[in-house]
């Protein structure tokens, strides 16, 4: 799909809980370790979703989809949290231009 | 008894399940496409196991905004009888008719094996013929058994008597051993307030004969039929 100038970008990151054991975080950092990589004390794993929206879009009303999209689609709340950042405004791709 | 089994794109149990049905318990049943805006008259639905949507972004996350699942939860909402299994169970929990989640298994590998089960609660169709206590032998297979819910959810399952088969040793003990994925308290299906709604990870639909190795799977069912139609529509 090519890319439109006119176009919001934003970042969804998915993680499990602190509280949820991460198995595969766990198997990961374990075999680290084991590579010599000693220091490593913490991994968790997790999701990246890039999401672009039609620069149209009012600011607002794009967070409140994102917002419900996170709730109701991306994670699953009784385990997994999401945070999102906008890393790319229709106005900034439009300067750039 | 009629029964439904539910086809998702990806249900690989559905003819499993349909057969268990039709050439063991001889029972009326038919197959209802995932995309099933009516449901036809049926008084058990089966959600059978399988990799529904290739389990994409989590499994059973995408199949529960399929069509049918309105059918489900209407059905469901009726104190009609709903056997989740395996991916079943997954789609049952996205969904929200049952609590908690599932996560990748404790060691990550996909379990496919006779594993034994502790009935825990009779208070599902299910389970009412069966004693509380006993070990049925019952097959799992899955990657993402390892069932999670927070404290709260937990405390509620117990006080409600709600936590239906536990992972056992062959005496009936509790043990990370017998525990096939790592489940929190070896738990390996649960049913929601009513009791008509059961999630489960082991398959029943895979030994219903002799030949398959156990019988144990008949038992849930015999259970179910036995209740009659007073397991259909029956007030909480």
């Amino acid at each position: 799909m090519p890319q439109s100038k006119s176009e919001w970008v934003v970042e969804v990151f998915v993680t499990l809980k602190p509280s949820v054991l991460d198995p595969q975080g766990a198997t990961v950092q374990r075999e680290l370790n084991a590579m010599g990589y000693d220091r490593l004390t913490g991994l968790r794993l997790g999701k990246y979703f890039k999401l672009t929206f039609d620069g149209c879009l009012a600011r607002a009303e794009m967070e409140k989809q994102i917002k419900h999209m996170g709730e109701k689609v991306l994670a699953n709340p009784v385990i997994e949290t999401y945070r999102y950042q906008i890393v790319s405004t229709p106005a900034a791709a439009g300067k750039k231009a | 008894m009629k029964f439904g089994v539910i086809v998702f794109p990806g249900s690989n149990c559905d003819h499993d399940c349909f057969s268990a049905v039709q050439d063991v318990l001889k029972q009326p049943v038919q197959f209802i496409w995932h995309g099933e805006t009516r449901l036809p008259a049926v008084d058990c639905l089966i959600l059978p196991g399988g990799f529904s949507y290739g389990d994409y972004l989590r499994t059973g996350a995408i199949a529960q905004f399929s069509p049918v699942m309105e059918l489900v939860r209407k059905h469901a909402a009726q104190g009609k009888p709903v056997i989740g299994i395996c991916n079943g169970f997954q789609i049952l929990l996205e969904s929200g008719l049952l609590p908690g989640a599932m996560l990748r298994n404790r060691g990550l590998s996909f379990v496919c094996k006779y594993v034994h089960l502790r009935v825990d609660s009779t208070r599902t169709p299910f389970t009412r013929s069966l004693t509380r206590g006993r070990v049925l032998q019952i097959p799992v297979a899955h990657g993402e058994g390892n069932y999670f819910c927070d404290a709260k959810t937990l405390a509620r399952l117990k006080s409600e008597d709600r936590i239906v088969f536990r992972y056992c040793t062959p005496e009936g003990k509790l043990s990370d051993q017998a525990n096939p994925n790592g489940s929190i308290e070896h738990i390996a299906g649960i049913c929601n307030e009513r009791g008509n709604v059961l999630g489960m990870m082991p398959h029943p639909e895979r030994c219903m004969e002799p030949s398959m190795g156990s019988t144990d799977g008949r038992e849930l069912f015999l259970s179910l039929l036995a209740q009659g139609a007073s397991a259909v529509g029956r007030k909480a």
